[in-house]
C-alpha cells in the first residue's frame, strides 16, 4: 500500500532531472517519535530523575584567567566532614579528557588556564547548602599574563600553548593547528587584474543556549564500574573519556543518554566533562551523584561558537570573475585544543563560498587564548567562513560596479567544476536555479527598487540581502572513514523492530527520521518501529551525532541494513516476496529460533572513487554539499538604530527531503539562530570569563522578533545517502549573518563587517556620517 | 518536615494538596520535588525563558519567581493538568501535528502560555501570537511551528473542545 506524497507541504519542489523514488513513509511528514512524551510533559531530563540515596554534585572554579595553584583553603565555618570533596589528586586514570587531542585536563592540577575552570568538586545530599560551601572554597595562585585574543595570542610574547609539530607542519608558540592550501599561482595574478578588492571580517562568540543546560547523574560500584545517564550528544565520546579518567575497561563503562533539552553542538564534548566530574564524586561519596548546572554556570563555564577573523585579498577581471582569492583565517581556541583542529578544517574549506576561482591560497590557523575552551556549534567553523566570504562578495560587486546576484551568478559553481582543494563537482549543482527561485520568492527586485525610493523620504531604511552558500555533509576529508560507524536494525521477541545506533535525538528528529527509514526499508508501519534505549551496553556505535551526518551517513546504514534483513529473511526464514506485517514478524520469530537473535547491522562503505589527502588538503573534502540562497528583507530604524529582519526567504537543495515538517523546522530554528548570531547575541569577556552570563543579559530573539520565514526544497537525491538524502542540520546557521549585513548595507549604505551587530555599533557608525537634517520627518 | 516551615494548601490540577516547606522555596521546586510533577522545567531560574510557566489562579507566571507563600490557596494549572484522562489538548494535538515542539525542554510552559493566550482570546492575530508567547523561549524552532501550532489549535477551538 502506497501513500501519497504530502503536496501539501509548502512550495516543496522536485527538480525535474531527477524522478522522486516511490516511498511510503520516507518523505512523510511523520509524528515526532517522542512527541507524545514530550507534549504530555512526560518526557524525563536529566533534571527529572532520581537515584536512590542520590547526593548533589557543585564545582569550584577557577577566578583568573591563568596561573599556577599554591594551596586550596577551606574555610572552617564550614562543616566539611558534611561534604565530599574531590580535586585532581582523587582522579584513579589519567587527568585529561579525551577529544580529538587529549589536552583537558578533568580538573585543574597545579595550575589554570582559564577563568571558571574546574579545580575542586562539591557533593552534598542537599543541594541547597552547596553555593555556600563553593563560595568558601578559595584557591591561592601565583597569576601569570594572561592571553586574551587573537591579536595577543598571535604576538607569541606570552607562550600558553608549547610549538609542536604534525604531518601538516611545524607550529609556533601558541597555534593549535594551521592548514595551507594552494590552488593554480596566486602571485601571477595581482598585476594584471581589473580590481583587487581586501577586507577583513570578524565574528563574535556565540552560546548554543539550549534551553535544557548540561547535567548528568553517575553511579559508581567497584564490581560494574561507572554508569552515567545524561543530556548529551556523543555516548561514546562520554564513553571514551570515562574509560580514560576512571582507567576502566569498555564494559565496565555505560553512558545512558536522557532526553535531551537541545544542543546545537554544546553538548558534544561538554558531556565528557560534566560526566567525569559526576563520576569522581559518585566514586569517592559511594552514592549516585546528580549534577546539573544551573544557567550562569553553564553560560560561565561550557563552550561556545569560535571567534573568528577573516581577511581578504581577491582579484577580479572587468565583467566580476573571480581569478584570484587570497585568504587569511583565525580562530579563538580558548584554553584547550578540544574541536578547534575540526572547526577550523571546516571553517577553512568554506572560505572560498560556493564559486570557482582558479587560484586560490588558503592560510588558517587556530590560537591558543586563556578563555573557555571553544566547542562545537551547528555550522562548526563555516557560518565565520561564509560571512566573510559572502561580505566580502558584496564589496567586489560594489567594486567592479555590478549587482551582487549578479556577480554571484558569473562565478557561481556548476557540474564538472572543482573547489580549492580540486574537488570536482561530480552531482549536479543548481546554484543558478536556487538564485533565481530565490529572487523570485522575494520578489528582490520589485522590492528593492521600492525601498530605495521610500528610504529617501523615510527615518525607517528597507533593504534585501543575499548569501549563496554550500555546506559540506558528512565528515570533513577521511573521517567517515576513520569513525567506521556501526548501526543497525534488531527485531526483538516481542515483535518490535528497533534502530541500534549511538545517534541521538535533541531535538533534531533523530528518532523520528532514523525510525521512519528503518519502517520503509523493511516494509513495516511507522508505529511497528522504536529506537533501541540510547545505552552504550545496548548499541553499536554509529559515531557522534554531529557534522549533518545522522540522516545521510547512518540513515544509510539503517536503510541497509533493513535491505540486509529482509534478504536474509527471504533466504533462511521463508518470507515471501512480498508479505504482510504479520508475515514479517512470524519470519523474524523463526529465523531467531536458528540464529538466536534477530539482528541487522552494516558498517560503513565509503561512496567509491573518493580521494582525499590529509596531508595536501586535496580531494574530496565531503562527499556531497547541501546547497542554499537565502535572501534577508531589513529594516534600520535611524532613529533607534535597531535592525530588524522583516521577511526571509531561503531555498535550498538538500537531496531528498525525508520529513517535510522536521526539514522545514530545521531551517526555520537555524535561520532564527543566525539572526541571533547577527543582530542579539553578544558574549561578554572579562579576563576570558563571560560577564553577561544570563538569559536577561545574553539576548536571543524571542516570538516577537523573529520574522515570517520561507522555506522551499529542491529536492536532487542523493545516490550515497538514506534516501537520497543529504545533510540538513547546519546549512541553515550559515546563510543569514552574511544577508542580513548585505540587506544593511543595501538599506544605509554602510558596510558593517563584524557581528553581532547591535544598535550601539550602528549608532556609533551613522550617527556620525548621517546628521539628521538629512532625515525626512517620520 | 521542619517545625518553622508552614503548612500551605494549593489546588493544582484540581487537586487539592498541602505541603510544608520553607516559605521562600520557588513554586518550581515544589512542584518538582514535593510534588513530583517534573513536567514544568527549569531553563533560567530568573523569569527570562519561560520553561517553568504554570497558570496560578488563571494568570500565567514565571513558577521560578514565585515563593510557596505567595501561592497559598492558590489554584495551579501545569502541563500535567492539560490532558483529560488519554485524550490530548487541542494544544498538545495541534503541536504533536505541526512540529511545534522540537527538543521539549519549553513545550510545557509554551503549551501553558498558549492555553492563557487562546483562554482570554480564541482567534489571536498573528501579532497576538507573538506578543502572547514572547516571555517564552524556544531555541529549536524558531517559534514558526509553534505559531502555526497555536493557529491549529485556535481552528479547532480549544475552550469548545474540553
Amino acid at each position: 500500500m502506497l501513500t501519497p506524497n504530502p503536496a501539501s507541504f509548502s512550495d516543496t519542489m522536485t527538480d525535474s532531472r531527477t524522478a522522486r523514488p516511490q516511498t511510503r513513509i520516507v518523505g512523510t511528514p511523520q509524528i515526532r517519535k517522542e512527541g507524545v512524551d514530550k507534549v504530555l510533559g512526560r518526557a524525563k531530563y536529566v533534571d527529572d530523575l532520581e537515584r536512590e540515596g542520590m547526593w548533589h554534585g557543585a564545582t569550584v572554579r577557577s577566578t583568573i584567567p591563568r596561573g599556577r595553584i599554591r594551596a586550596i583553603h577551606y574555610d572552617p565555618h564550614i562543616d566539611w566532614s558534611e561534604f565530599v570533596v574531590v580535586t585532581a589528586a582523587d582522579i584513579p586514570g589519567t587527568n585529561q579528557i579525551q577529544m580529538i587531542s587529549a589536552d583537558q585536563p578533568c580538573l585543574a592540577a597545579d595550575a589554570v588556564n582559564h577563568c571558571d575552570e574546574a579545580v575542586v568538586l562539591l557533593a552534598h545530599p542537599d543541594k541547597r547548602r552547596l553555593p555556600e560551601a563553593v563560595a568558601a572554597v578559595r584557591i591561592e595562585y601565583d597569576p601569570l599574563p594572561a592571553v586574551l585574543s587573537i591579536e595577543d595570542s598571535e604576538t607569541q610574547q606570552e607562550i600558553i600553548w608549547e610549538s609542536h609539530s604534525d604531518a601538516l607542519g611545524n607550529y609556533g608558540g601558541n597555534i593549535f593547528k594551521q592548514f595551507h592550501l594552494e590552488k593554480g599561482n596566486v602571485d601571477e595574478v595581482w598585476a594584471t587584474a581589473a580590481h583587487i578588492v581586501e577586507g577583513e571580517y570578524r565574528t563574535g562568540a556565540q552560546e548554543h543556549l539550549y534551553i535544557e543546560n548540561n547535567g548528568m547523574i553517575a553511579e559508581y560500584s567497584e564490581e560494574d564500574g561507572i554508569t552515567v545517564w545524561g543530556s548529551l550528544q556523543c555516548p561514546f565520546y562520554v564513553h571514551k573519556s570515562l574509560m580514560a579518567v576512571f582507567d576502566l575497561s569498555v564494559e565496565r563503562v555505560r553512558v545512558i543518554q536522557t532526553e535531551t533539552g537541545g544542543a546545537f553542538g554544546g553538548k558534544e564534548d561538554y558531556p565528557s566533562v560534566i560526566a567525569s566530574h559526576a563520576g569522581l564524586l559518585a566514586k569517592k561519596a559511594r552514592r549516585p551523584i546528580k549534577m546539573v548546572y544551573d544557567r550562569m554556570e553553564d553560560l560561565a563555564a561550557t563552550t561556545k561558537r569560535h571567534p573568528s577573523r577573516t581577511r581578504h585579498r581577491t582579484a577580479v577581471d572587468k565583467s566580476g570573475k573571480l581569478l584570484a582569492m587570497e585568504i587569511d583565517l583565525a580562530t579563538d581556541g580558548g584554553a584547550y585544543a578540544t574541536l578547534s583542529s575540526t572547526v577550523l578544517s571546516r571553517a577553512t574549506l568554506h572560505s572560498t563560498g560556493p564559486y570557482v576561482c582558479p587560484n586560490v591560497r588558503i592560510t588558517s590557523r587556530a590560537w591558543a587564548t586563556n578563555t573557555v575552551p571553544y566547542g562545537a556549534f551547528r555550522g562548526f567553523g563555516a557560518p565565520q567562513s561564509i560571512f566573510a566570504i559572502e561580505r566580502h562578495m558584496e564589496q567586489i560587486a560594489r567594486a567592479v560596479g555590478i549587482d551582487s546576484a549578479e556577480l554571484r551568478r558569473r562565478n557561481f559553481l556548476h557540474d564538472g567544476d572543482s573547489t580549492a582543494t580540486e574537488q570536482v563537482m561530480r552531482e549536479p549543482v543548481i546554484l543558478d536555479t536556487l538564485l533565481a527561485r530565490a529572487l523570485q520568492e522575494s520578489d528582490y527586485t520589485a522590492k528593492r527598487e521600492r525601498f530605495m525610493r521610500e528610504n529617501r523620504h523615510s527615518a525607517i531604511k528597507r533593504g534585501m540581502g543575499i548569501a549563496a552558500f554550500y555546506h559540506g555533509a558528512g565528515f570533513t576529508g577521511s573521517g567517515e572513514r576513520y569513525l567506521n560507524s556501526l548501526a543497525g536494525i534488531d527485531v526483538t521477541a516481542q515483535g518490535k523492530a528497533r534502530v541500534l545506533v549511538s545517534s541521538t535525538e535533541f531535538g533534531q528528529g533523530t528518532n523520528t527520521i532514523l525510525t521512519q527509514i528503518a519502517a520503509e526499508s523493511l516494509g513495516l508501519s511507522y508505529d511497528d518501529v522504536a529506537m533501541a534505549p540510547c545505552d552504550t551496553h545496548l548499541i553499536p556505535n554509529s559515531g557522534p551525532t554531529v557534522a549533518s551526518r545522522t540522516s545521510m551517513v547512518v540513515g544509510h546504514l539503517i536503510e541497509r541494513s533493513g535491505h540486509q534483513l529482509i534478504a536474509w529473511l527471504q533466504e533462511h526464514a521463508g518470507l515471501g516476496e512480498s508479505y504482510t506485517r504479520n508475515e514479517f514478524f512470524a519470519a523474524c520469530d523463526r529465523y531467531r529460533e536458528q540464529h538466536g537473535k534477530v539482528e541487522s547491522l552494516c558498517r560503513y562503505e565509503a561512496p567509491p572513487n573518493v580521494y582525499w589527502d590529509d596531508q595536501s588538503y586535496r580531494g574530496e573534502a565531503y562527499p556531497t554539499f547541501a546547497w542554499a540562497v537565502y535572501v534577508a528583507e531589513i529594516a534600520v530604524d535611524t532613529m533607534t538604530y535597531s535592525a530588524e529582519v522583516t521577511n526571509f526567504y531561503t531555498v535550498q537543495e538538500v537531496g531528498r527531503v525525508l520529513n517535510p515538517t522536521l526539514a522545514s523546522g530545521q531551517i526555520e530554528g537555524g535561520v532564527a539562530q543566525g539572526i541571533g548570531y547577527a543582530l542579539y547575541e553578544k558574549v561578554l569577556l572579562k579576563n576570558g570569563h563571560m560577564f553577561n552570563n544570563q538569559m536577561t543579559n545574553y539576548i536571543m530573539p524571542t516570538a516577537a522578533d523573529v520574522p515570517p520565514i520561507s522555506v522551499f526544497f529542491e529536492e536532487i537525491p542523493f545516490a550515497y545517502g538514506a534516501y537520497g538524502a543529504k545533510g540538513i542540520g547546519e546549512l541553515p546557521h550559515d546563510g543569514p549573518a552574511p544577508a542580513i549585513l548585505n540587506a544593511i548595507q543595501d538599506a544605509t549604505g554602510e558596510s558593517f563587517t563584524s557581528i553581532p551587530l547591535l544598535p550601539e555599533d550602528i549608532f556609533i557608525r551613522m550617527a556620525v556620517r548621517a546628521p539628521h537634517e538629512e532625515l525626512a520627518p517620520v | 518536615m521542619n517545625a518553622c516551615w508552614p503548612q500551605i494548601k494549593l489546588t493544582v490540577n484540581g487537586q487539592q494538596t498541602a505541603v510544608e516547606v520553607p516559605a521562600m522555596k520557588r513554586l518550581l521546586d515544589v512542584l518538582r520535588e514535593d510534588l513530583g510533577l517534573t513536567g514544568t522545567k527549569e531553563g533560567c531560574g530568573e523569569g527570562e525563558c519561560g520553561s517553568c510557566s504554570v497558570r496560578m489562579n488563571g494568570e500565567l507566571v514565571n513558577s521560578c519567581l514565585v515563593p510557596i507563600l505567595q501561592a497559598s490557596n492558590a489554584r495551579i494549572e501545569t502541563v500535567e493538568g492539560l490532558a483529560i484522562d488519554a485524550e490530548l489538548h487541542p494544544l498538545q494535538k495541534a503541536f504533536l501535528e505541526c512540529g511545534g515542539a522540537q527538543c521539549g525542554i519549553c513545550t510545557p510552559g509554551m503549551l501553558m502560555a498558549a492555553t492563557q493566550l487562546l483562554e482570554h482570546n480564541p482567534h489571536p492575530s498573528m501579532e497576538e501570537i507573538r506578543e502572547g508567547l514572547a516571555g517564552n523561549l524556544c531555541r529549536c524552532t524558531g517559534f514558526i511551528k509553534i505559531f502555526e501550532s497555536v493557529v491549529a489549535a485556535a481552528s479547532m477551538g480549544v475552550v469548545n473542545a474540553r
